[in-house]
């Protein structure tokens, strides 16, 4: 895929302008090799992370408590998998294949969001999920939409749009909730008190200690810091729980005047790092059950390409 | 890597008539058949086409970035083809 | 549409829900046909994350928001969506056992999904015609479900004609299954269909399907006594008991509340 140009250094040039110019970079233009690892990189993990996430989700498809919510939570969880997709393709304009994907998946070699290795105890947390991590995810997702790297880029578009009304739906079930009975409160209090930290820990590790932040915001890839989106959200959310009628799980949160933000408490980057290291509650259900579907549908995905072979079909072997 | 491997498609959808396909992205599918089906699950779930196609992506020859210049620069320079060239006197309409 | 049911769930028979005074809908047949959609459309999204393969995530997941739409406007047609789902006992659900089914593996998947639609199709086709209360909704579901059907005969032929483990894979399902077909073409009160004509045109589409598959339409007996073919007279099957159970018990565990 790469084509090997004769002299990289006018081509790093012409690279640099399209940067510098704000122009979108495109598969078949050169570029650096750690551009191109750092994308593959970070769209996999992109499109792991909305696989990875159906599961915590699904968990509640069948148990969804009237039917107007059972048709949202099937949609929402039908569009994390199209996310998935339009990700791996976007992955895919750089000659790595899905199935390679897949496999550095399965294998632990590649990692997903973390926040999907903790249990959805209650119905409340699909609400929980919907407001803090969907909307934890658009505000690191929204910025992408100007990625420099075109595919991406486009993809971002497409799943921002598609994704506006996870987290209103997520908002409101703990709207319902929180104004419903007083167990159905307390379900929704219960559920922010366990998402409210992991969510935070979504945008990543504090800058000084981000590992490739600083490359990836040259390269325009990333366009704000994690410490950045990260007060940006907790600014956001603190009055959306006062409409809600929830509290926030820190005693340190409060307005600050002067910075023009919200002050708050420390992170807990110990449990961000064990759960990151597999750890985690979840880690290895998550992944279990991501091998087995994978596995148990070889014979079906290995049926449909012998039809095809012998049908003059297209599939080829292995024509990725 | 095995037998089992889809081939890519890339996709192009008609988001309503008398507007031309536009490249939507891509899927894989053991054949044409189910790619389309596959496409219309994927890239019109919000109704967001009348008409599809697909196209194995191993079939797509393109421009290569290299030919950038002959390619494309030669157009560059025959401002001619494009209507702001001429000046037109002033009230003169319908042109 | 979001529900308000009052009190205790009692509503534990069709009969208790009456339908608005006025209304032409048959109880019965609308209980019937928004069961058998309710039912194989929780089937369905229990395949969310296990499918074999991203696009099928997708397909299976459009024809479980199909049947669901059907589901809500078939129920609401006589009473409480929500109640008629949640608050009725297994026995008075009136859906065929051929929908309630476990998912099985994927050939069991789809050859419930090729004998449903295909039947699906051809009662909407019929309901969509004449000027009956089911005919509206008859007039959209056949579009969905001619896509449904068109899906299950795509993956038929995959499975069929594909590698020695999916044939005999598929071969398995479409026997396994095929004693639940029967109950299909018992008349339903109040439809008013010719159920021998509604079974011609099935079994010519199947069969037509089965074959080009290169697989063989079983022969063994459809509905042989109450096992396989009392559904509509609320007679289920034992995983059908499970899968409500965890279908309704959070809606139950919180009596009158809103969701």
């Amino acid at each position: 895929m790469t084509t090997t140009a004769p002299d990289t250094r006018g081509c790093e040039a012409v690279f640099d302008a399209a940067l510098a110019a704000d122009e979108r970079i495109e598969p078949r233009d050169w570029m650096p090799d750690a551009y191109r690892a750092t994308l593959v990189r970070q769209m996999a993990q992109h499109a792991h992370s909305e696989i990875i996430g159906m599961q915590p989700e699904a968990n509640w498809i069948t148990r969804a408590p009237s039917l107007r919510r059972k048709a949202i939570l099937m949609a929402k969880v039908q569009d994390e998998a199209g996310h998935g997709l339009y990700l791996y393709s976007a992955a895919e304009t750089l000659g790595t294949g899905r199935d390679e994907l897949l496999d550095k998946l399965h294998s632990g070699r590649q990692k997903y969001s973390s926040i999907f290795n903790y249990p959805t105890l209650t119905w409340a947390d699909v609400g929980a999920i919907g407001w803090l991590v969907d909307g934890a995810a658009i505000t690191n997702q929204v910025p992408l939409c100007r990625c420099s790297y075109g595919p991406y880029a486009r993809a971002m578009v497409r799943i921002c749009k598609e994704e506006s009304f996870h987290q209103r739906q997520g908002y409101e079930l703990l709207l319902t909730l929180s104004r419903g009975t007083e167990a159905q409160h307390a379900m929704a209090q219960d559920a922010v008190n366990r998402w409210w930290w992991p969510s935070l820990m979504m945008f990543g590790p504090p800058d000084d200690e981000s590992a490739h932040s600083a490359q990836s915001m040259a390269w325009k890839i990333k366009r704000h810091s994690n410490d950045e989106l990260r007060r940006r959200f907790v600014d956001i959310c603190v009055p959306q729980a006062e409409s809600l009628g929830l509290t926030l799980p820190d005693p340190d949160l409060r307005w600050n005047e002067e910075s023009g933000h919200h002050d708050f408490g420390p992170i807990d980057w110990d449990e961000f790092h064990e759960v990151l290291r597999g750890n985690g509650p979840c880690n290895d259900q998550r992944i279990g059950q991501r091998r087995r579907a994978h596995e148990e549908g070889a014979w079906v995905r290995e049926a449909a390409a012998a039809h095809a072979r012998k049908h003059g079909g297209t599939a080829r072997e292995a024509q990725v | 890597m095995t037998s089992a491997d889809w081939p890519l498609w890339e996709v192009f959808v008609r988001s309503r008539r008398g507007l031309s396909h536009t490249h939507a992205g891509s899927l894989h599918a053991p054949d044409a058949a189910m790619a389309l089906r596959n496409a219309r699950d994927l890239y019109t779930r919000r109704s967001e086409g009348v008409s599809i196609w697909v196209v194995p992506s191993a079939e797509i020859t393109a421009s290569s970035p290299d030919e950038k210049d002959p390619f494309f620069a030669p157009a560059a320079d025959k401002p001619y083809r494009h209507p702001t060239f001429y000046d037109i006197p002033e009230g003169v309409r319908h042109l | 549409m979001t529900t308000t049911p009052q009190g205790a769930p009692s509503a534990s028979a069709p009969e208790a829900t009456a339908p608005q005074s006025g209304s032409a809908v048959p109880v019965g047949a609308a209980l019937a046909l928004g069961d058998d959609a309710l039912v194989l459309s929780h089937r369905l999204g229990e395949w969310a994350g296990h499918a074999p393969v991203l696009e099928e995530e997708v397909a299976l997941a459009n024809i479980a928001l199909d049947l669901l739409g059907q589901a809500r406007v078939l129920l609401s047609l006589v009473g409480d969506e929500d109640e008629l789902a949640y608050l009725r006992e297994e026995r008075a659900f009136r859906n065929v056992q051929l929908v309630e089914q476990p998912n099985g593996d994927f050939a069991h998947t789809i050859a419930r999904q090729l004998y449903f639609s295909t039947y699906q199709e051809l009662l909407y086709g019929r309901l969509a015609a004449g000027d009956g209360p089911f005919a509206p909704l008859a007039r959209k579901a056949v579009k969905e479900v001619a896509y449904h059907r068109d899906h299950a005969e795509q993956w038929t032929l995959r499975l069929g004609d594909g590698t020695e483990e999916s044939h005999r894979r598929m071969q398995t399902a479409l026997t396994a299954l095929w004693r639940c077909t029967g109950e299909l073409f018992e008349p339903v009160d109040g439809l008013g269909l010719d159920t021998a004509a509604l079974h011609e045109g099935w079994l010519a589409l199947v069969s037509r399907t089965v074959e080009q598959a290169g697989l063989t339409l079983p022969t063994g007996p459809r509905s042989d006594g109450w096992s396989a073919g009392a559904g509509r007279q609320g007679i289920h099957t034992e995983p059908f008991g499970r899968m409500l159970a965890e279908m309704q018990h959070l809606h139950r565990s919180h009596p009158g509340a809103s969701w």
